[in-house]
């Protein structure tokens, strides 16, 4: 609850103690860490360790028991949070996708800009095309989601999350739900967006991918952060034996 | 034992192509049924009729345009029936699905109430405590009877079409809400926007087939008095008083029914089978 504004060299977004639980289920029992601007930091653990949860958190998807979450200063875990404002700053994707069935690829990604940020229609949809260019899917523009693959309808996802000018890109395990071949052609997205300066958090179980693109790697297991470093450091010197079984299954 | 077949009471998946043997479509042979068992009892008919009467044919013929005056009423009901029961329903339905406790648990009673009550209750209860006048502003505006029963049969639609909007809005997949939400859409954009369209296509099939629902009913009001082809159909035999002309004249009837009702029933099933296998 500082009233000090923030400046961009403090942590774009500055998670400290937070914890929650569904139910009587522990999900999140005490994780800190901070992503500066620009940075690219990857969640990875096994399943149900609370990676999920931890970014729904971020933009208040779901609420938090304790703790506290800033994003660029501005505290998520207030009742009086204009949850609106956090959300056009914070962009998402998600494992299943989520496109909108009944709209096509272009009015996908033109809808949240004209009807939340009320742009101007021509500009966005100047901008809705340039994107769809940058995820590689020019000519899909009028394509509906049914009609696309698995990695294509990600990557109007992508392109639909990039239009609202977030200044932080979540991704859910972007790739979980798709086919082997479809993977790299959304890792390629997302390592794009990443050289370009896009402040990412990933949540993902591709650890060549989070090697390559990381700035810094988290291993989460039961709620918790267990080890956490450079991909560099961490992959090769991991030193929980967590992490240590972890990635043996893995790699 | 094969996969895929078994003896246990299971629903077995959705596969394009496939049908069971309990749900079979309706084919050509009903309309046809009906027709041949109209002629048979005109027939038959004829054949017990006293010698001197003119044909049952012709005595039907001869009462087609009144019958016909009363049927446009029962279509008439309907649609004005359907259109405030959609409507009201529509309300309502968004209304269970109110963030708002007191609302939610408002619509809820009034959904299950008017639901589960038999239509004909509903009639009788319209007819008796609606006044045959209104006054609206200075004029005053008469209430006829079938204005009365279009109410009490607008009731049963609105409860009815509350349960198919909420149902919808719960098919939805909860990743529409979260992505929506992600996106920063407010709560009454998601449900306008990006909720309620994708419900559309879900609910037309149940709805077109509650209004040929709703259409059968309307033959009830004959009971509480209005006009409509039921009611004339009886008026037909008391004035012709032909034991023989029972049969056929209901039957008769029937079809008139049955020709509006069963175009609508197949483009229901055409339209379920075009959404399911998408």
């Amino acid at each position: 609850m500082t009233p000090m504004p923030w400046t961009p060299d403090q942590p774009l977004v500055r998670i400290a103690d937070v914890h929650k639980a569904f139910g009587a289920v522990t999900v999140l029992s005490g994780v800190s860490l901070d992503v500066m601007k620009g940075e690219v930091i990857c969640v990875i653990g096994p399943s149900g360790s609370g990676k999920s949860t931890l970014l729904r958190c971020i933009n208040a998807l779901v609420p938090i028991e304790r703790g506290s979450i800033l994003v660029e200063g501005q505290e998520v875990n207030d009742v009086k949070l204009d949850k609106l404002a956090l959300r056009r700053k914070v962009g998402m994707v998600f494992q299943q996708y989520n496109l909108f069935p009944h709209k096509t690829a272009l009015q996908n990604v033109m809808m949240a800009p004209i009807h939340v940020l009320r742009e101007d229609k021509a500009e966005v949809e100047a901008r809705a095309r340039r994107l769809i260019r940058k995820v590689r899917l020019e000519g899909k523009e009028s394509a509906y989601p049914g009609e696309l693959s698995g990695g294509q309808q990600q990557r109007v996802a992508i392109a639909r999350s990039l239009a609202m000018n977030p200044d932080v890109m979540l991704f859910d395990e972007v790739t979980a739900a798709l086919d082997p071949e479809t993977v790299k052609e959304v890792l390629v997205t997302i390592r794009d967006l990443a050289e370009e300066g896009m402040t990412c958090v990933i949540v993902t179980h591709e650890m060549g991918f989070a090697r390559e693109v990381a700035d810094h790697i988290y291993f989460t297991d039961r709620g918790v952060i267990v080890e956490h470093g450079p991909p560099k450091d961490f992959f090769a010197n991991a030193r929980d034996p967590r992490t240590q079984q972890f990635l043996s299954q893995i790699l | 034992m094969i996969a895929g077949r078994t003896d246990l009471p299971v629903l077995l998946p959705f596969r394009p192509g496939a049908r069971s043997a309990g749900a079979r479509r309706p084919g050509r042979g009903h309309a046809l049924a009906l027709v041949s068992g109209l002629v048979l009892s005109i027939g038959i008919g004829d054949a017990l009729a006293a010698p001197g009467v003119p044909s049952i044919l012709a005595t039907l013929v001869k009462w087609t345009p009144l019958l016909a005056t009363g049927f446009l009423l029962n279509i008439a009901i309907s649609f004005i029936a359907m259109a405030i029961g959609t409507a009201l329903g529509t309300l309502l339905g968004l209304m269970q699905i109110s963030l708002f406790r007191p609302v939610r648990g408002f619509s809820w009673a009034m959904t299950q109430f008017f639901r589960n009550a038999p239509w004909l209750v509903l009639l009788f209860y319209c007819m008796l405590l609606l006044p045959f006048e209104m006054p609206i502003g200075q004029a005053i505006v008469p209430l006829p009877a079938w204005l009365k029963a279009t109410f009490g049969l607008s009731l049963a639609v609105m409860a009815n079409v509350s349960e198919l909007v909420r149902g919808a809005v719960l098919s939805i997949p909860s990743g529409q809400w979260e992505s929506s939400e992600a996106l920063a859409f407010s709560r009454r954009q998601t449900l306008w926007m990006i909720i309620l369209p994708q419900c559309v296509k879900r609910m037309l099939p149940p709805w077109m087939n509650l209004y040929a629902i709703l259409v059968v009913g309307t033959a009830l009001a004959s009971i509480v008095g209005v006009n409509e082809a039921m009611t004339l159909t009886g008026d037909v035999l008391a004035a012709e008083s032909r034991t023989e002309l029972l049969v056929p004249m209901y039957l008769y009837l029937l079809l008139w029914f049955f020709a509006y009702c069963y175009p609508i029933a197949r483009a229901t099933v055409a339209l379920e089978r075009r959404f399911q296998v998408r």
